[in-house]
């Protein structure tokens, strides 16, 4: 009985905090819209900076689960030998020969038309012969192509070390940027909701006088209020990541199709884009929730 | 139902307590004229019973509860026991009268059919039966006062307390609405009132304690309002 009667009065409250945010959204309609926009467009930059770091780590990942050593062979190379030097060093995982005529069509597959290489067969085929290896843990790798340096026969052994460093030091650069950018537009969008729903809080601070000598609990008061927020920040980042959505999906198709962005592969998988949309969504009606309770403090003080 | 016992309440950067050592009973069903000339306490004192404010030393007790023990759930109880009646009336001015009075019942999380039936109740009590639909400023100070009174007395409480109720009325309303308080006052609610209008508390010769700068000077059972005019 007693939590049937509790259940009953929970519904009345909730109906009693939706009208009350519902009509408040109604007269500060204008405020309220445009704080939505504004929290929309902090979002938005938030979001875009969060996707940019999401496809970074992911080329960070691909670059560093491919990273194989080409060992670049002179023409006069013993290759029979070469293969099983490189075999007998410690690390070593797998071997492939790589002919200079399949390095070409390699090299023509990677740029998306067999046709730009056409004419470099033969003779005017600019490519050496190669081994490519790979090793059984990544840490392994300098070692390796030092020591592959060193043998008879091996004109070079690359494995992207310049490639890998610059895109860990800029990795640090936008994740610093991004943390100092999105700090700044959240702090920038609380603050706006914090004065809209101060104003809204204004208008009906003799209501709120009146409703603490009624009897009503702080939660009562709060409530409205918070909901006012929560739904500033969900239309916020609802148009937000609509935006983002729209803006990112064109990047990503176009991309996809480049010629000249044929090393980036936009993530795209709902399982890595899904968290950065929920985060949003989240920090969204975080912002509007928080921003709610900080402009009532004082004036639950009856 | 009430004891205060050695209350004293000091205001920051105040030299004189707003109440110096009041000690005092109040039972169940009372009524009970507060006097006294501006600044005596009097105020302190309701807002002390509602426990909007605490005392600086002594102890109150409701129902043998002492109000400075009080945590907040046991604060929301209190206060919804205590009707409140303003001088200013506080009344919403953007909501009618029935939504004022169904307010109080709103904010307990009431249910419709029950607020709409206990509001038509107690207008009907209060004599503003047909002006459900009016707004404050439509009103007369008197309507507007009964709706205040209306608006106390919906969560049916065992206390009411009014500051000056009379203060923005004139003699004829005043006196409508001390009958209206008497009757609630026979109807088993406790009253504590506090007022300058020294016609009606002589003429209705009630209980009156009398505070002067913040001390009790006078507790009289039926007594009359005691200073010249």
């Amino acid at each position: 009985m007693k939590s049937e009667g509790l259940t009953a009065m929970n519904f009345n409250f909730l109906r009693y905090c939706l009208r009350q945010s519902r009509d408040s959204l109604k007269r500060n309609f204008w405020l309220a819209l445009v704080t939505s926009c504004i929290i929309a467009v902090s979002l938005m930059i938030f979001g875009g900076f969060l996707l940019l770091a999401v496809n970074i780590s992911q080329l960070m990942q691909d670059v560093q689960s491919n990273v194989e050593i080409c060992v670049f062979l002179y023409d006069d190379a013993d290759k029979d030998w070469l293969a099983e030097e490189l075999q007998r060093l410690e690390g070593v995982e797998t071997i492939r020969f790589v002919s200079k005529e399949e390095g070409l069509e390699d090299f023509g597959r990677t740029l998306g038309d067999a046709a730009l290489v056409t004419g470099l067969q033969g003779e005017n085929n600019p490519l050496p012969d190669a081994f490519r290896v790979t090793a059984s843990a990544a840490e392994l790798v300098p070692q390796l192509a030092q020591a592959m340096r060193r043998l008879e026969g091996v004109e070079m052994a690359e494995y992207g070390e310049e490639l890998v460093g610059e895109l860990l030091k800029l990795t640090g650069w936008i994740n610093r940027l991004l943390v100092g950018v999105g700090l700044l537009l959240a702090l920038g969008a609380v603050f706006l909701i914090v004065t809209t729903i101060r104003l809204s809080v204004m208008a009906r601070r003799e209501e709120i006088g009146i409703m603490k000598y009624l009897g009503a609990s702080d939660w009562f008061v709060r409530f409205p209020f918070l909901v006012e927020g929560i739904a500033m920040g969900w239309l916020g980042t609802i148009v937000a990541t609509a935006a983002l959505v729209a803006v990112y999906g064109k990047v990503a198709a176009t991309l996809q199709q480049d010629a000249f962005a044929f090393f980036l592969r936009p993530v795209t998988s709902p399982e890595q884009l899904l968290p950065v949309f929920t985060g949003l969504l989240l920090l969204g009606t975080c912002m509007g929730g928080f921003g709610s309770l900080i402009s009532l403090r004082k004036f639950l003080r009856v | 139902m009430i004891s205060l016992q050695h209350v004293t309440k000091n205001y920051p950067g105040s030299a004189l307590p707003a109440l110096d050592k009041i000690s005092l009973e109040i039972e169940k069903g009372e009524f009970v004229f507060l006097v006294g000339p501006s600044g005596a306490g009097k105020s302190t004192l309701i807002k002390l019973l509602f426990r909007e404010q605490l005392p600086t030393k002594g102890e109150i007790y409701f129902y043998g509860r002492n109000l400075a023990r009080l945590n907040k759930k046991a604060l929301l109880n209190h206060r919804r026991q205590i009707g409140m009646v303003f001088q200013d009336f506080r009344l919403l001015k953007q909501k009618t009268v029935f939504e004022n009075v169904a307010f109080a019942l709103e904010v307990l999380g009431k249910a419709p059919k029950e607020i709409e039936y206990k509001v038509s109740e107690v207008l009907d009590k209060v004599g503003l039966a047909g002006k459900e639909k009016s707004f404050p400023a439509e009103l007369s100070g008197g309507e507007q006062q009964r709706v205040g009174v209306a608006r106390a007395l919906v969560k049916d409480p065992l206390l009411l307390l009014a500051d000056e109720p009379t203060g923005n009325l004139d003699r004829n309303t005043s006196r409508q609405l001390m009958e209206l308080f008497e009757t609630i006052n026979c109807e088993g609610t406790t009253m504590i009132i506090a007022t300058h209008a020294w016609d009606l508390v002589d003429q209705m010769q009630k209980r009156v304690i009398s505070l002067e700068k913040g001390r009790l000077v006078r507790d009289e059972k039926r007594g009359t309002y005691g200073y010249e005019f």
